[in-house]
């Protein structure tokens, strides 16, 4: 069934604004390909294969090589495409906004992160504030800063290191950490611990986190970010180790992204985030579906 | 074989030998991390319900269910004997695993029978009766007291709300699904 009209309209509203704020900010928007011939190994996300190449997961190592070519800040808009996920939160096509600074890291982007749901709100009318699910959330003070490790000690009966030692540590997140994140103000869950950001540059201070991060507004993951790891030898490891885990779950790992690889020692140091924009106009019309927000769902079509 | 992909409300698996429908389903994956399966699960035998989240890689017997269209010839005390029309096989089911359905059975009534494993698990009657009114008070014309249903029970002794011109010895349509008066049947 299609949304109704008033909803395709605050769609478009939403990402004309994101185009807008970008644009303002000196970003160059860009439109790298989406079919690609090796997108970046990663054990849990699936590529859909399409001819002898894949369509893109995200278009994150296109946008570095933008960045390692020497254009500094970067903004894309643009589908993406994962396997075997459907859910109420879920599309395997989906709308993304990507981008990608140099000489920053995740705490600039934070920052970043804050202006622009700020800067959308207002545009939209919201007035500096959500309404989800007759709960309000606060975007104009200052958001929370949460660490992986202390989510845990709060919201959950044990600990990171337990729960990724019992192998269970997802499932502790979705079920006892996630729905109470976000709450009245957003959260940023930062530093998850360093084996669950395979692109992600480790803290220098305390190297068994990584610089990553994700938006959590009411419960609702949004955005996921982190510093960029710029070293295409330690880059190149963590990817034979994604590839080799894929081969114990008997999936076929794609080719190794190189060209990609080769560039790297060109990018500098970076950050770079990807916002899944379905869920964001979810939260702005005050949807509980994603289907309520899209044209088409794969069901529909 | 079912993977995990394919697990949704209404599915019937497998688990240690027992079936098990889904009844209630939610697809979660943070952030880099796994696809997760939430299920809420509830055996088809002794109803008892739980919940179990799958990931990916976790596979699913399916659960072997056959429906057999059978005939009621009898109850003995708490068993109750169906005949399959078309090779005469008899079998036995038990008054727990019939639970509310006696309250529609009737002798020589066909029904679905579900059966796990060559086992009968249950019946399915039809989805509308037609029963005889056994106990009904007597309506009053001009009764003024405002209330537009009043209780009757039926032959099989099952007990229902019915609109207040119904009398005893008339028969009346009802919905199996959800046990209501449908509609009274001229004879």
């Amino acid at each position: 069934m299609v949304p109704p009209a008033r909803i395709l309209w605050q769609r478009a509203a939403l990402i004309q604004s994101l185009r807008v704020f970008f644009i303002d900010r000196g970003y160059l928007e860009v439109d790298t390909p989406v079919r690609i011939p090796a997108p970046a190994p990663e054990l849990h996300i699936e590529a859909e294969p399409a001819g002898d190449w894949y369509l893109q997961t995200s278009p994150e190592l296109c946008m570095k090589r933008l960045l390692a070519a020497g254009i500094p800040k970067i903004f894309q808009i643009c589908n993406c495409f994962r396997r075997q996920e459907r859910g109420h939160r879920h599309l395997p096509e989906f709308a993304m906004l990507e981008w990608y600074r140099v000489a920053s890291d995740y705490r600039d982007l934070m920052a970043e992160c804050e202006e622009l749901f700020r800067f959308v709100a207002e545009r939209l009318g919201l007035g500096g504030r959500l309404m989800v699910a007759g709960e309000e959330v606060a975007l104009d003070g200052p958001w929370e800063r949460l660490t992986v490790a202390e989510a845990f000690r709060r919201h959950a009966s044990l600990s990171v290191a337990e729960a990724l030692a019992d192998d269970c540590f997802d499932e502790v997140l979705v079920r006892d950490v996630e729905p109470r994140l976000g709450r009245r103000r957003p959260t940023f869950l930062c530093d998850y611990p360093a084996e669950l950001g395979a692109l992600a540059r480790l803290k220098p201070d305390d190297p068994t986190v990584a610089e990553r991060f994700e938006i959590y507004i009411a419960g609702l993951e949004l955005a996921n970010g982190f510093s960029e790891l710029a070293d295409p030898v330690e880059q190149r490891r963590r990817f034979e180790q994604e590839r080799a885990a894929m081969a114990r779950l008997g999936r076929v790992p794609g080719p190794m992204p190189e060209p990609f690889l080769g560039a790297l020692s060109s990018m500098g140091p970076a950050a770079g985030i990807a916002l899944g924009i379905d869920r964001l106009v979810m939260l702005v019309v005050g949807a509980d579906t994603i289907d309520q927000v899209v044209p088409f769902s794969p069901e529909s079509l | 074989m079912y993977s995990a992909s394919d697990l949704r409300k209404g599915l019937k698996i497998s688990i240690d030998k027992e079936p098990y429908i889904i009844t209630d389903f939610a697809f979660s994956k943070p952030g880099k991390g796994q696809a997760l399966y939430r299920c809420r699960l509830r055996n088809m035998i002794t109803g008892n319900g739980f919940e179990r989240t799958f990931r990916s890689n976790d596979k699913f017997e399916k659960a072997s269910l056959e429906e057999r269209t059978m005939q009621f010839l009898y109850a003995q005390g708490d068993e109750f004997h169906f005949m399959d029309t078309q090779n005469y096989e008899q079998l036995v089911v038990s008054r727990e695993q019939l639970a509310d359905t006696t309250n529609f059975l009737m002798d020589n009534m066909e029904v679905a029978v579900l059966l796990f494993d060559g086992r009968p698990i249950g019946i399915t009657p039809p989805t509308f009766v037609e029963l005889t009114v056994t106990k009904a008070d007597p309506w009053v014309k001009g009764d003024t007291s405002g209330t537009d249903t009043k209780p009757v029970t039926v032959e099989t002794g099952y007990e229902l709300q019915v609109p207040p011109f119904i009398e005893e010895g008339e028969k009346i349509q009802i919905d199996t699904r959800t046990g209501d008066y449908v509609t009274r049947v001229k004879s």
